[in-house]
């Protein structure tokens, strides 16, 4: 099996330095990926859409259709792991093990035990115990506010700079995500539910596909931003700038919310409990 | 030698993606373990990514992004071609979505035969 696979692969590289030697060079300006549609896009990006980013001006208005449909592929994504990880049967576990914050004493209560679910003494920690450590903690405490503000700077400034709906998403996701190895994943849950997350994940498709409907009914294209010129009060080429702007947020929430929730079900294996 | 020196130079990039999209495949094909499987699958996917990127440089240009509206006017070879950035902008967040697809996946492979090692869920599956 292993030298089958390593013949495949060596006539396969064989194959691709043959074939490379047609390409053009690294950094060619006159290569055939730099001369036909792309140097459109960069003269005409910022008279278009008054967006010196053109990377944001491309992935928004001029290539809409590919970036809604990318999106509905991670929204696709989020709820296939969904289906294929989440046990809604809710079963008792055998037994629990609880922290009292005062003394660190960590206890355990078999099956039938009780203990009030949220108690100002005791924590619920996860049944592979892990000793409560301060510094990772705090830490984590104190980074994430930050982490979220810089990715709402990302979504913010796409227009300007290098970033956008994606980046700042995946940013933002990766707070929730930092927070729940921080703490625990129950404790998450409980500040980001599984509702609010299904509910972010479709509204980020639905802002993206609403943009785009709005403009049908105001008279044009579908994603023709020009067309809510009238609703801002703006000129055509600031509403396609404003336009950019609304889809990038559909974006963000949708990229935020699909990551969470895959780290849910993958991490907890679809139970939602206890996980990393 | 010395002609062949600079054709290998000049065409770097291609050498590093060939070399990656061999590591994955060879880890797509040969590796027993579904995850290894997975983490191939990535790497070539990094190495289709690297790809698009490298083929969008230009020399002596920059960033793309214009200076706005007081700037000189722009033209063309002053900037990158922005459009591999936009395809693999997109192509990055769906492969890490794609990611967590299959590591579901594999999480109820795991769950259904207790093992993530091929020949085992193969031999399973003939005992049943």
């Amino acid at each position: 099996m292993k030298s089958i696979a390593l013949t495949v692969v060596l006539i396969l590289g064989c194959l691709l330095v043959y074939v490379a030697q047609e390409f053009p060079g690294f950094g060619d300006p006159g290569a055939p990926a730099n001369v036909h549609v792309s140097p459109f896009y960069i003269e005409n990006a910022m008279r278009d859409t008054a967006v010196p980013n053109m990377v944001t001006a491309i992935l928004a208005d001029y290539r809409g259709f590919d970036t809604l449909f990318e999106t509905s592929v991670i929204f696709t994504a989020g709820l296939a792991c969904f289906f294929l990880l989440r046990v809604i049967r809710r079963r008792a576990p055998e037994s629990r093990l609880y922290r009292h914050i005062p003394t660190d004493l960590t206890i355990r209560i078999e099956k039938g035990g009780r203990l009030p679910a949220s108690s100002a003494e005791f924590q619920r920690i996860d049944s592979v115990w892990v000793p409560y450590d301060l510094i990772i903690h705090m830490t984590g405490r104190l980074i994430v506010p930050f982490i979220q503000l810089f990715a709402l700077y990302v979504i913010a400034h796409g227009h300007y700079s290098p970033g956008g709906g994606f980046q700042g998403g995946v940013i933002l996701g990766a707070a929730v995500i930092l927070f729940a190895l921080c703490n625990n994943l129950r404790m998450t849950v409980r500040r980001f539910s599984e509702r609010t997350n299904a509910l972010l994940c479709s509204l980020g498709v639905i802002i993206y596909a609403g943009t785009g409907v709005m403009c049908m009914l105001l008279g044009s294209n579908f994603l023709d931003y020009g067309a809510l010129a009238g609703l801002l009060g703006v000129d055509r080429i600031m509403a396609r700038s404003h336009g950019i702007m609304m889809v990038e947020i559909g974006v963000a929430i949708a990229v935020n919310a699909v990551m969470v929730w895959i780290y849910y079900n993958l991490s907890s294996v679809g139970r939602q409990d206890e996980g990393l | 030698m010395d002609a062949l020196l600079s054709f290998v130079i000049a065409k770097y990039n291609y050498w590093v993606v060939v070399l990656l999209i061999m590591i994955g495949l060879y880890a797509m094909i040969a590796k027993n373990n579904l995850v290894k499987k997975i983490i191939g699958m990535n790497i070539f996917q990094t190495a289709i990514i690297l790809f698009y990127i490298s083929i969008g440089a230009k020399k002596g240009a920059t960033i793309p992004i214009t200076f706005g509206e007081h700037g000189p006017p722009v033209a063309a070879a002053d900037f990158i071609n922005p459009l591999p950035h936009v395809l693999m902008l997109t192509a990055i967040v769906v492969s890490v979505a794609t990611l967590g697809v299959a590591l579901a996946l594999a999480l109820k492979v795991f769950r259904q035969y207790g093992t993530l090692e091929e020949d085992d869920i193969h031999s399973q599956i003939r005992k049943e």
